[in-house]
């Protein structure tokens, strides 16, 4: 290896090293459980999805037809997942007027097709599983990774009701024993805890596969397209080094 | 005074494929061009690593027009339509998230493959004399890229192609007199809207790609007039088999520099696929995450940053502070930073081409200037309180963010090694290596 090629190596490595100072901040978000090979649970996430979440968010972009890509037949998406009188063929849209959503929440509900990429499938997770009570906010509700969220808990009645509650007390900065919060059940729903996390696992699993359908697809391709261009690299290697041999 | 008729040549094979090509020769020099540029054309036989770039940068140009042509066959540019049409194509049009992925993991490829190609430029002093033109049509190239690139990322109408297109039509704006006109001009509009996007993409899909076409032609014809440079600097025309009459150092393009890309070919493109593939967003740097939300006038998102391979100069745009009331100082040293490029074959006043031959002065210099042109991107991607800010104390700048102190100082580490060059490379201390007569290989 040359010299120029090392002091262009430890440049990059420099400017990794740096980046690396970047993360963190902000909220520590739980790690959702994201399996798209695993059809159950995106069909229980698209049951949670229409019951729960359709009837004020959008998914514009997603068609029912698409779930086919889960393991359901057209039938069983008719059946079961059209709430709004749509057929297979169109776009999973509320029937939640948009100036009606203003004047009742403040606001438009976003869409959710393309959620799970802004903001990231961990993000939903942490989100769905972090409302809890606070009198201050308007609707009641307040979020631990999105302050002042327009969104009330609309899942309340499964989570059931979470409140900040001293769990201890450690000694702060100053010597005096400090506080240590943590997020508790004030009121049961009609979940448990794991089955809570499962719910909003399912769901992210759900939200995850609508924001890229073709997911699953292109990592299954991309191994194929990589075996190729292997076999091709090494054909045209051995191609070079025939070409190459009367070079002196 | 008539052309005397051009003598068949004898058909190169057999069959009717050598008669096709004899017909064809006698009204087209299709057998002169082929020798002229592949098979007569002679390249240095000691080219290493850095030589892969040029062949791949084609590879890469030849992939973003055919997928630029199959994208556009489903894309709407119109405001309404523009983000939905994207999503068309990702979910319902046959393979299209394959072509999207293409493109947009081709813009940023284009970009890396076109900086290591400038960077063996550097090093091995490509852009000195005869190549100097070649050096101006290459600088000329890549200011098409970045204006191409520019334009094509406001097309998806994600926030950040929204808001990313503001901010950069707003820095215009700081040019005194006629700067708020101008903006309004390459708007069409008092915001970025509908006539932007219009505009935006004719430039993209038809008037960039047509200049950048042209200028790819004549960066190619230049060298082949001058020939290709190498790792040594050795001019191998001058050094002839008296036998043959060509270079002694040198070999065909065709068939062992075709050949060998081929190589770098497969492996640039399982690169390509890897991304493509397994992590087309890249963790946010090809395919910003903020772009998956559609573009919104009444919401600012809280941090704007422009893709990667602009963000060098972002910082440096960040980093000038405002006097007399105007950004403008900033908008101009973002502009001289990328002008400054096509002065570089007139501040070389070294003796030797290759960095292998050059003195440390040099070498401490380009890597002064890589490491702060890489630090400069990776600060033109983050907020400027990213590492804080200086103790309130300090003298002069207490209190200011240290990343915009940083980024000041690489900003002056960037111009020194453009404009102190003809400084230290006249006389490179303790000094400078004697160039070789031939190639080591």
């Amino acid at each position: 290896m040359n010299t120029t090629l090392r002091s262009l190596l430890l440049a990059l490595a420099l400017g990794a090293s740096v980046s690396a100072l970047a993360a963190g901040g902000g909220v520590k978000l739980d790690t959702a459980p994201v399996n798209l090979q695993d059809q159950a649970s995106l069909q229980r996430g698209a049951r949670n999805f229409v019951n729960y979440c359709l009837n004020c968010h959008s998914a514009q972009f997603m068609r029912y037809g698409a779930l086919t890509q889960i393991g359901l037949t057209e039938k069983q998406i008719a059946d079961n997942l059209i709430l709004t009188g749509a057929k297979v063929t169109d776009a999973m849209v509320t029937n939640l007027d948009a100036n009606d959503a203003k004047e009742w929440l403040k606001s438009v509900p976003p869409d959710l097709t393309l959620v799970a990429r802004s903001r990231g499938s961990d993000w939903l997770y942490t989100f769905l599983r972090g409302f809890y009570r606070d009198d201050k906010a308007p609707s009641g509700w307040n979020n631990t990774v999105f302050k002042a969220t327009s969104m009330p808990h609309v899942l309340h009645d499964l989570q059931g009701t979470q409140a900040w509650v001293k769990a201890g007390e450690r000694p702060g900065p100053d010597g005096k024993p400090e506080a240590v919060m943590k997020l508790g059940i004030e009121r049961a729903g009609t979940m448990t805890a794991a089955e809570y996390d499962r719910f909003a696992a399912d769901l992210v699993n759900f939200l995850t596969f609508m924001a890229e359908p073709a997911r699953t697809q292109r990592t299954q391709l991309g191994l194929w397209v990589l075996s190729l261009l292997t076999l091709g690299f090494f054909i045209s290697l051995w191609l070079k080094h025939e070409y190459w041999k009367d070079v002196k | 005074m008539g052309h005397s008729p051009k003598p068949a040549i004898a058909p190169p094979i057999p069959g009717l494929a050598g008669q096709a090509i004899v017909w064809l020769d006698k009204r087209f020099p299709l057998v002169r061009l082929w020798q002229e540029q592949l098979t007569g054309y002679y390249a240095p036989k000691n080219f290493n690593f850095w030589y892969y770039f040029g062949s791949l940068a084609m590879l890469v140009l030849v992939m973003q027009i055919v997928t630029g042509i199959f994208l556009t066959m489903n894309y709407k540019p119109d405001a309404k339509l523009a983000f939905a049409s994207v999503e068309y194509i990702m979910r319902d049009v046959p393979g299209g998230w394959f072509i999207r992925y293409l493109h947009s993991t081709g813009a940023s490829m284009f970009f890396i493959v076109v900086y290591l190609h400038m960077f063996r430029g550097l090093i091995y002093g490509s852009y000195r004399k005869p190549r100097e033109l070649l050096w101006v049509f290459g600088c000329m190239i890549y200011l098409c890229l970045m204006a191409e690139a520019f334009f094509g990322y406001l097309l998806p109408w994600g926030q950040m192609s929204y808001w990313g297109a503001q901010v950069i039509i707003n820095l215009f704006a700081a040019i005194p007199f006629i700067g708020p006109d101008l903006a309004i001009w390459i708007r069409g509009d008092y915001n970025v809207g509908d006539a932007t996007l219009n505009r935006f993409f004719a430039f993209h899909v038809i008037a960039i790609p047509l200049v950048l076409l042209g200028l790819v032609a004549a960066h190619l014809m230049a060298l082949r007039e001058v020939g290709s440079n190498n790792p040594d600097g050795v001019e191998i025309k001058e050094n002839l088999d008296p036998k043959t009459g060509t270079p002694k150092d040198g070999i065909p393009f065709h068939p062992y520099y075709t050949i060998k890309d081929i190589v770098g070919v497969f492996v640039f493109l399982g690169v390509f696929t890897v991304i493509v593939f397994f992590m087309p967003e890249m963790g946010g740097y090809f395919l910003e995450y903020a772009n998956f939300v559609q573009a919104d006038p009444l919401k600012t998102p809280e941090h704007i940053a422009p893709v990667w391979y602009f963000t060098p100069f972002y910082a440096m745009l960040r980093a000038v502070p405002s006097y007399f009331g105007t950004q403008f100082w900033g908008v101009a040293v973002m502009g001289l930073a990328t002008l400054i490029l096509f002065a570089l074959p007139w501040l070389d006043k070294g003796k030797a081409k290759s960095i292998r031959y050059r003195g440390p002065r040099f070498r401490n210099f380009l890597i002064a200037f890589v490491v702060s042109f890489l630090i400069l991107g990776y600060l033109g991607v983050v907020p400027t309180t990213v590492w804080g800010q200086l103790p309130k104390g300090l003298p002069l700048v207490g209190g200011m963010d240290t990343a915009t102190l940083v980024a000041r100082i690489l900003t002056a580490v960037y111009f020194a090694f453009f404009i102190l060059m003809p400084w230290y490379t006249k006389k490179d201390i303790p000094q400078e290596l004697p160039e070789p007569e031939r190639v080591t290989y």
